[in-house]
């Protein structure tokens, strides 16, 4: 993981060159996968995911079924060669479970369910490449994969976080809210907020927070994300219309 | 399964401001605390939170510390949803329900730094103490986020360390209390029919549309958060819950102080 560096922001800049408003570079491509339904690459700096979604199909096992909606299931994993340093034991772990829960939660909501009852809706989250920030970067692109299925949707949904780092401005200690937190902020950083946000309607559906904020600065996270979740908004829209435009 | 009779008329009552069990939206259940009612456990309480009811349990066990952090302990947070407290609780391993209730009590209390985990190191970069936070719930009747943090708040206070001698624990004879540096509580918010109420019962929990448990530290500060169910909040809900988490945190934190 390396030593905790002396300071995560100078004077507005951030350890890789960014200011507090912006994303890694981003990368989304709809229709990544043959077999799938609907499927998504997304890249967000060096974090990659694979997002595949199967479904309205039957349900397995049967006693799962919802007789007014559709089952929306979620799994997020990630790939044992994914982490930096050791290898993570491959399959389920708790956060893995968990992160599986709410995500399964957040796109319940987004998805028309009640058009397709008795129907289960798999969504595959993998991380290929773990850079921080892996769970919103994987709901961005299961949102992608799902418009990909042509899964009737009240919105997109774009999914972000944002933080709290420690650094200087004008040679004295600062502490400032930043968007996509990257590896060495989400290890050092002093708070992370995993959102997921539909950009039109404005709503949430995904909030997890963990470290310090002050009531303030989490409202100026919820307004520093709208213009990147717009930023990420459009290029949902744009990978989706390469694929069916050719 | 709630009959369609119990949903209409929570749902119509909750318009109007009230709550099947009596309660207005934004009363909290007056919880009852019974610390020490595990003798073998390090701290334990029990909490009576209306009709749910919890024992959280503190043992100690002695372990190696993390490579990158050679002088600190830590914690380790578990939630047993027996299937005594609930029918629709099953035997077995823990479900995604309980795994989110554990991992967010541990966030609670992990992050609001209450803790210092370099008061756990034995040995740097050998031997540490690993505190075992273990809920089990007994009787389930909803909002077991802030019944699980308020029992281990409680069952912390007052721990000693054991002895540890030529690598053995001595149970029997103890030294140093454990120290906490504050007392983090959560509030957890359901919404129904567009009303948001806070300490939701079981029922309410099956028919709400979104969840939302805030933990607060002593000076007000956010230190976790978790969002749940299928449905979603707006900006100006997170400004509202954020406002009644402040007086409920308080309320629950006099109880233990």
């Amino acid at each position: 993981m390396g030593d905790k560096p002396e300071t995560l922001i100078t004077d507005g800049v951030r350890l890789d060159g960014r200011k507090p408003k912006d994303m890694r570079a981003l990368k989304i491509v709809a229709g990544f996968l043959e077999n799938a339904d609907g499927s998504c690459y997304l890249e967000c700096g060096s974090t990659k995911v694979v997002a595949a979604v199967y479904g309205p199909r039957q349900v397995h096992p049967r006693h799962a079924t919802l007789f007014d909606r559709a089952l929306v299931r979620c799994k997020y994993d990630m790939a044992a060669f994914s982490t930096d340093g050791n290898r993570k034991r491959p399959g389920p772990d708790r956060r893995s479970r968990e992160i599986s829960k709410v995500s399964s939660e957040a796109l319940s909501s987004v998805v028309f369910t009640e058009a397709y009852p008795r129907t289960a809706i798999d969504v595959f989250i993998e991380i290929i490449q773990a850079d921080a920030s892996t769970r919103v970067n994987g709901l961005t692109a299961a949102s992608v994969a799902l418009a990909d299925a042509g899964i009737p949707m009240r919105d997109m949904l774009v999914a972000l976080s944002f933080g709290k780092i420690y650094g200087t401005q004008d040679g004295k200690p600062a502490e400032v809210v930043a968007v996509d937190m990257d590896k060495p902020e989400d290890n050092w950083g002093l708070a992370d907020v995993a959102l997921a946000y539909m950009p039109n309607l404005e709503r949430f559906v995904l909030c997890q927070m963990d470290g310090r904020l002050t009531h303030d600065e989490f409202r100026d996270g919820l307004e520093m994300i709208k213009k990147p979740a717009q930023e990420l908004y459009k290029l949902q829209k744009e990978a989706l219309r390469k694929k069916y435009k050719g | 399964m709630i009959s369609g009779i119990t949903k209409k008329s929570i749902m119509d009552l909750v318009s109007s401001g009230q709550r099947l069990d009596g309660r207005g939206i934004d009363d909290f259940r007056k919880p009852k605390i019974t610390r020490g009612v595990v003798k073998n456990a390090s701290g334990s309480a029990m909490v009576e939170l209306g009709k749910t009811r919890i024992i959280a349990g503190i043992k100690m066990s002695v372990g190696t510390p993390y490579p990158d952090k050679p002088n600190e302990g830590s914690i380790a947070t578990m939630a047993e949803l027996s299937p005594m407290a609930h029918p629709e609780f099953e035997a077995g391993p823990p479900s995604p329900a309980a795994i989110e209730v554990s991992r967010v009590v541990d966030r609670v209390i992990r992050e609001s730094e209450t803790l210092d985990f370099k008061q756990l190191c034995i040995t740097p970069g050998e031997k540490i103490w690993l505190l075992n936070l273990d809920m089990y719930v007994l009787d389930m009747d909803g909002n077991l986020f802030d019944a699980g943090v308020l029992g281990f708040m409680s069952a912390l206070q007052g721990v000693k360390f054991p002895k540890y001698e030529d690598e053995k624990v001595i149970w029997d004879e103890t030294g140093d209390d454990l120290t906490l540096s504050g007392t983090p509580m959560a509030a957890t918010f359901a919404k129904l029919n567009n009303k948001i109420v806070v300490d939701p019962t079981r029922t309410e929990e099956d028919l709400m549309d979104a969840r939302l448990t805030i933990g607060l530290k002593d000076n007000d500060d956010i230190c976790a958060m978790q969002k749940g169910g299928e449905g979603f909040f707006k900006p100006s809900e997170f400004d509202d819950m954020l406002e009644r988490a402040k007086k409920h945190t308080n309320f629950l934190r006099g109880l233990v102080k």
